[in-house]
Parts: C-alpha cells; sequence; structure tokens
C-alpha cells in the first residue's frame, strides 16, 4: 500500500463558526487513501463538525477542502455518490424493517437495480441479519443498531466512509466485532475516518489526528505519537496514592498524575528543547517528592500509551495558545 | 429527477404510514366524524322553535296567517296568551323565542296595507331572528280568502318579497356542508400530514442521512407529496359516499370535474404544508403554523359565513387561501352542476399557489445543516 500516500482528504485551515463559537479553528488534515483515519478528542472538540464540513453538510467559515480531488463543498453533490456516512445519532427509519433499509437506501445511492437484490443478500449475510430481515430497526439493540448503520452506509461501496462515533453507545463485545469489519472494509480499499472518545479505539487506527477545542493538536500514527513521549511516563507505585497525587498535581513540571488502581500515571512536561538536566531536574523534583511522603514507594519509567499522548498533546495545545493569546 | 428515488421515498412514506396507527385512524375518522358532526348536529337551518301567539283579532285571515306560519315547521306553538304584555313576559323568561302578535284592527290594517302583525324576537340569537325574518315573509292573504282591498282574482297585493331559494329551496344545510366540508377536512389532514412530514425527518434524525446522499431536494419533496395525493383523493371518496348516502346530497356536475377539484385542492394544501415543514423548526411548531392557515380557511373561505357579507379586506386575505376557491369550484360542480371549465379562473388560482408553495419549499430546503 504504498502508494497510498496520495492523500484522499486534504483541508487546510478549516475554521467554523457557530456565533461566537469557533468549533473548529484552523485545522489542517491530510488523510492518506485505504487506511483507517482516526479523530480523537473530547465531546465538544469539534470532530462532528469537521467531519460533517469534509462531507459537505456544514458550509466551512474559513479554509479550503478537497475531498477524492472534488472542491468541498462547491462539488458536494458529485461527492455524495462516492461516500457513506454514518451519523453519530442512529438516522435510519425506526418504523421500516431492516430489509426496507436496506432497499430504501440501495435506491437512493442508486445501486443498479439488477445488482441490489444480490447486494442486500450478500450484506444481510455479512452482517448478521439473516433471521431478523423483517425485524423493525427501532427494535434492534445498540449494537445491532450500529451493524445496520454500516450496512446501509457501505451498500453502494463508496470510496470513502465517514463514521461519526459509531460505537459511542455500543457494549465492548459489538465494539470488537465493529472494530473487525472496519479493518475488512479498509483492506477491501476503502479509506475510513473514523471518530471516538475512546483510546482504544484510537489505538486500532493507522493514523490519529487529535482534536481539542476546534484545534489540531496531534497528527501522527500511534506508533509515532507515543515514541514521540519516550522518558515522559512514570508510575508512581505507593500505599496511598491520592496524598502523592496531590502533592505531585502542583508540582512544576508535571503534566499530570491520574490514579490507576493502587499506582499513579504521571506524565511530565515537554522538556523544552533537549535541555536534559531540565528533564532530570523534574524526575528527581517527582522522585523526592514522593520519597518525602511515602518511603516506601516506588518511581519508574513507564512505557508511554496513547492516553499520555492525548494527555500530552491537549495539554501542549492550551498552553501554545495561552502563550500566543 | 430520478425515479428511482422518487419512487424510493413514495414507497417509503406509505411504509411508515402503513405502520402509523394514529395516522392512518385520522385519515378515515376525521372525515367521517366531521361529516356527522355538521351534517346533524350542527344543523344552521332552525325548525321548532318555541313560539307563543296573541291574537286579538280572531278573525278567519287572523287564523289562517297564523296556521300558514305554523306551516312553515319553523314556529312550533307553546302558548296562547291574550295580550302582547304577557307575550314579552315568556320571552324575557327565556320560555318562548318567537312571539307573534296579531292586533285586533287585523283586518282594517290589512284593507290600509298597514303592517298587519308583529313577531317578537329574541334577538341575542342571531340564527333564531334570522328564522322569524323568514316568518315575517310568509304571504298574509291566503288565496282561499277574499283579498278585501283589491279586487277578486288579482294577484296579492303583497309589499312582502318571496324568497325564492334556488339549488337548495328545501333550504336543508347538508347540501350546502357537504361539499364544502370535502374541502375542510382536506386542508386539516392534509397541510398537517405534509407539515410534519419534514420536521419530522429532522427531528428524528433521518434527515442527516438523507441530504447525505445524493437524494435531490425535487425528489425528495415530491416523494412526500404523492403518497398524500392518494390519501386526500381517498377521503374525498369517502366524504362523497357518505354525503350521497346519509345526506342524499347532490352531484349535478360530473364526478370526474369533482375528484379534479379535489385533487387541484390536494396539491395546494400539501404543497403549503411542505412549506410549513422547511420552516418549521419542530413538529409542535409545524402544527401550530398550520392552525394559523387552518382558523383562516374555516371562517373566511364562505364555508361558515358568507362570502359576500365580508369587509373587503377579509375577502382579499380570503381570496389567497386555497379553500375560497375549492369552495367555489365544488359548489358550482356537485350543486349548480356546472363544468369546472366554466370556473377557470379558481381552477387557475389553485394551481398557482401550488406551483408558487412547491417552488419556495423546494428553494426553502437546504441540502445542508447550516
Amino acid at each position: 500500500m504504498s502508494e497510498a500516500a496520495q492523500p484522499v482528504i486534504l483541508a487546510r485551515g478549516l475554521t467554523r463558526r457557530f456565533g461566537d463559537l469557533v468549533a473548529v479553528d484552523q485545522v489542517d488534515l491530510q488523510v492518506p487513501g485505504q487506511r483507517v483515519y482516526g479523530f480523537l478528542g473530547p465531546n465538544g472538540s469539534g470532530k462532528s463538525t469537521t467531519i460533517r464540513m469534509l462531507c459537505g453538510l456544514l458550509t466551512p467559515s474559513e479554509g479550503d477542502i478537497e475531498v477524492l480531488g472534488l472542491r468541498i463543498p462547491a462539488q458536494a453533490d458529485e461527492l455524495r455518490k462516492h461516500i457513506g456516512y454514518m451519523t453519530q445519532k442512529f438516522s435510519l427509519f425506526e418504523d421500516l424493517t431492516v430489509r426496507e433499509n436496506l432497499q430504501f437506501m440501495a435506491a437512493l445511492q442508486s445501486v443498479p437495480r439488477a445488482r441490489t437484490r444480490a447486494r442486500i443478500d450478500t450484506l444481510i449475510e455479512q452482517y448478521h441479519f439473516s433471521d431478523r430481515q423483517k425485524q423493525l430497526a427501532g427494535t434492534l439493540s445498540g449494537g445491532q443498531k450500529q451493524r445496520l448503520a454500516l450496512a446501509v452506509a457501505v451498500i453502494h461501496e463508496p470510496q470513502l466512509l465517514f463514521l461519526d462515533e459509531p460505537t459511542s453507545a455500543v457494549d465492548p463485545e459489538s465494539r470488537r466485532d465493529f472494530w473487525e469489519k472496519l479493518f475488512e472494509l479498509a483492506d477491501a480499499g476503502t479509506t475510513l475516518l473514523v471518530s471516538t472518545h475512546y483510546m482504544d479505539e484510537a489505538e486500532r487506527c493507522h493514523r490519529l489526528a487529535i482534536l481539542d477545542r476546534g484545534r489540531l493538536v496531534g497528527d501522527g500514527t500511534p506508533a509515532q505519537m507515543t515514541a514521540a513521549l519516550e522518558g515522559r511516563s512514570f508510575v508512581v507505585t505507593a500505599k496511598d496514592p491520592r496524598r502523592i497525587q496531590h502533592a505531585l498535581s502542583g508540582l512544576p513540571g508535571v503534566l499530570s498524575a491520574a490514579q490507576i488502581g493502587a499506582s499513579l500515571r504521571v506524565l511530565t512536561d515537554a522538556a523544552d528543547g533537549a535541555s536534559e538536566t531540565s528533564a532530570q531536574a523534574v524526575r528527581e523534583r517527582i522522585e523526592s517528592t514522593v520519597q518525602g511522603i511515602d518511603a516506601d514507594a516506588t518511581f519508574k519509567p513507564a512505557e508511554p500509551n496513547l492516553e499520555d499522548v492525548f494527555v500530552a498533546a491537549t495539554h501542549d495545545g492550551r498552553s501554545q495558545r495561552e502563550m500566543a493569546a | 429527477m430520478s425515479w428511482r428515488r422518487l419512487w424510493a421515498i413514495v414507497i417509503k412514506e406509505l411504509r411508515q404510514l402503513r405502520r402509523d396507527r394514529i395516522t392512518l385512524a385520522m385519515i378515515l375518522t376525521i372525515p367521517v366524524f366531521q361529516l356527522v358532526l355538521f351534517g346533524y348536529a350542527i344543523n344552521l337551518n332552525l325548525r321548532g322553535l318555541d313560539a307563543g301567539i296573541a291574537d286579538q283579532a280572531h278573525t278567519s285571515a287572523s287564523r289562517a296567517l297564523v296556521m300558514n306560519m305554523l306551516a312553515t315547521d319553523v314556529i312550533k306553538p307553546t302558548a296562547r296568551v291574550a295580550t302582547p304584555q304577557q307575550l314579552m313576559t315568556l320571552l324575557r323568561e327565556g320560555r318562548i323565542n318567537v312571539g307573534i302578535v296579531i292586533p285586533r284592527d287585523f283586518e282594517r290594517r290589512r284593507a290600509d296595507g298597514r303592517p298587519v302583525a308583529q313577531i317578537l324576537v329574541d334577538g341575542s340569537d342571531t340564527a333564531v331572528q334570522s328564522a322569524a325574518m323568514q316568518l315575517a315573509q310568509v304571504p298574509i292573504t291566503d288565496s282561499r280568502l277574499p283579498d278585501l282591498r283589491a279586487p277578486p282574482n288579482s294577484t296579492p297585493p303583497q309589499g312582502r318579497i318571496r324568497v325564492v331559494a334556488f339549488y337548495n329551496p328545501e333550504r336543508r344545510s347538508a347540501v350546502n356542508i357537504v361539499p364544502g366540508l370535502i374541502g375542510v377536512i382536506l386542508t386539516m389532514t392534509m397541510v398537517l400530514f405534509t407539515a410534519i412530514a419534514i420536521v419530522r425527518e429532522r427531528e428524528r434524525g433521518n434527515m442527516e442521512l438523507l441530504i447525505a446522499t445524493p437524494l435531490t431536494r425535487a425528489e425528495l419533496m415530491v416523494g412526500k407529496v404523492l403518497p398524500y395525493v392518494i390519501i386526500g383523493l381517498l377521503q374525498t371518496c369517502v366524504i362523497l359516499a357518505l354525503g350521497v348516502w346519509i345526506f342524499a346530497v347532490p352531484v349535478r356536475g360530473w364526478l370526474p370535474d369533482v375528484f379534479m377539484a379535489a385533487m387541484l385542492l390536494i396539491l395546494a394544501n400539501l404543497s403549503l404544508g411542505l412549506l410549513i415543514s422547511t420552516r418549521a423548526k419542530s413538529q409542535f411548531q409545524a402544527t401550530q403554523m398550520m392552525i394559523f392557515v387552518f382558523l383562516p380557511s374555516i371562517l373566511l373561505s364562505g364555508f361558515m359565513f358568507p362570502f359576500a357579507g365580508m369587509p373587503k379586506a377579509a375577502q382579499c386575505l380570503a381570496e389567497v387561501l386555497p379553500l375560497t376557491h375549492f369552495l367555489r369550484l365544488i359548489r358550482g360542480v356537485m350543486l349548480r352542476g356546472a363544468g369546472l371549465w366554466e370556473l377557470w379562473p379558481d381552477v387557475l388560482a389553485l394551481l398557482g399557489f401550488t406551483a408558487i408553495m412547491m417552488t419556495v419549499a423546494i428553494a426553502q430546503f437546504r441540502k445542508r445543516l447550516d
């Protein structure tokens, strides 16, 4: 998949304002083809707004978008033939059956008449609806609804699929099944753009963009992003992690100290430049604080994970903005 | 315009409708309910008003006059008293609606051509008042009696106006109401159904899915309207059938013309409903807007009150309402036996209304979320 370097989505300076609120602020994106590209960010970070702008449902206040070589929103009508879009809220017709929903969307998406029946049969089989074809969509469980929504979104075999928090209301097992389907689609050559606020889902993406308060604060593969944090994560194990947490959270150089069971996960500030000494100083300061409270406590470096990436990215993004302001 | 996508919308609407029991029930029960309500309960011609009679003349002519009045069935005798004062008392007490006073000099007044009798009316009810006016038109000279003033066999010298009612000589309100009722019911249900059509999809989140597909605005709008045309024609059938069977309402014109007229109103109302739907933020708001259309339609179109009697401003407003034009069409076709082409100004008005509303509705609808 070396030719996948040709970007499927290109956005520059993408901005959307709702009145005084800046929902998306100067976002630059480059999404390569045939990959699962993740949008990670908390609620209200501008994930949905960005997706809606990319598929031509919202007009950007500023910025340029090119999707599948089409200028958006000017050529949004043409784009709609080639994309699938799965909304955050279940948007199929609850008073139509599984099969009727598929039939309806097959007609809207102009799946060739001769192929429609076979295509629907395949999807019903693939997405495990064989015994539920005549069930009303409104009576399906959360996981089934999401599966149906995905089946409907790919009915016309789109090149590009937008999924807006597809698994936010789904149990872990259904989520795993759902992601299997997403990788099958990516293997078959579809480009997927998935927004999520789950770290484990973000971890699965080939590439990731981190959004915070409308800003793009991180972009890269999960491996690259965690590697960049090498040396900034630590684990403190102690009898009373909460006391240590309180002591650490005010300490200069400490970005966050989060309790995980009986231990604390500590993330230190970005050592400005490559000044090894200041990073070293922060480490020593933490160690002495920890020892001062509990002599038995251990303090060890840890492998950075995506949660650290997220915390670091949102924090760095915010402090940069504060400095600019 | 892709016929396949258009058809997909129509089929989807019909499937949803089939599972929507309340709407389904509305389609049939509203016509039946309203027809029975207007046909029986709301009887605009009064019969059997309680009347008190004070005949002080006691001549054969005065008795004949009273008999003629009773023969109209508008009044029934409930009290016979001696003086007008007693009638006043009964009237005040609400025991009679109408009092008839025939003075002692009845015969002389007849000869002089002066007013021969007085009808006292409880004017607090305008319907009773107009019924009494009807009574006053009863001829005071009976053909069986010799006219005292004029030579025998001459025409009765009446200063009275004889009202000759064409097309509904029996003055049955059903004949007037049933054709109009087709319009009222179609206005009520058609506007309501489509007013909700787009808003509902927006509320349920379906719209975001639909606008992300190649579906065009015109396909969506037309597809939403078409199923209800069928429903509207179905309702027309129900009202017509019941009107003809139960109330013996005549269909003097050509039956297809009746349905053509109904079709014109259905399209006008559906396009209006669609426009409401593109403007409303919620189903509740759509219903409120629909009432803004429905009330003037009922009051100003000429369904309830005669169009001719309305002030100029109200008439102008009424000309904008589809129901006004439909009433002229349907009464013309059903009661006067006119052909639809003879009433072309109203046909054009309805077609124009539909074209404008539909265009504005399509233009108003954006395939965007902002």
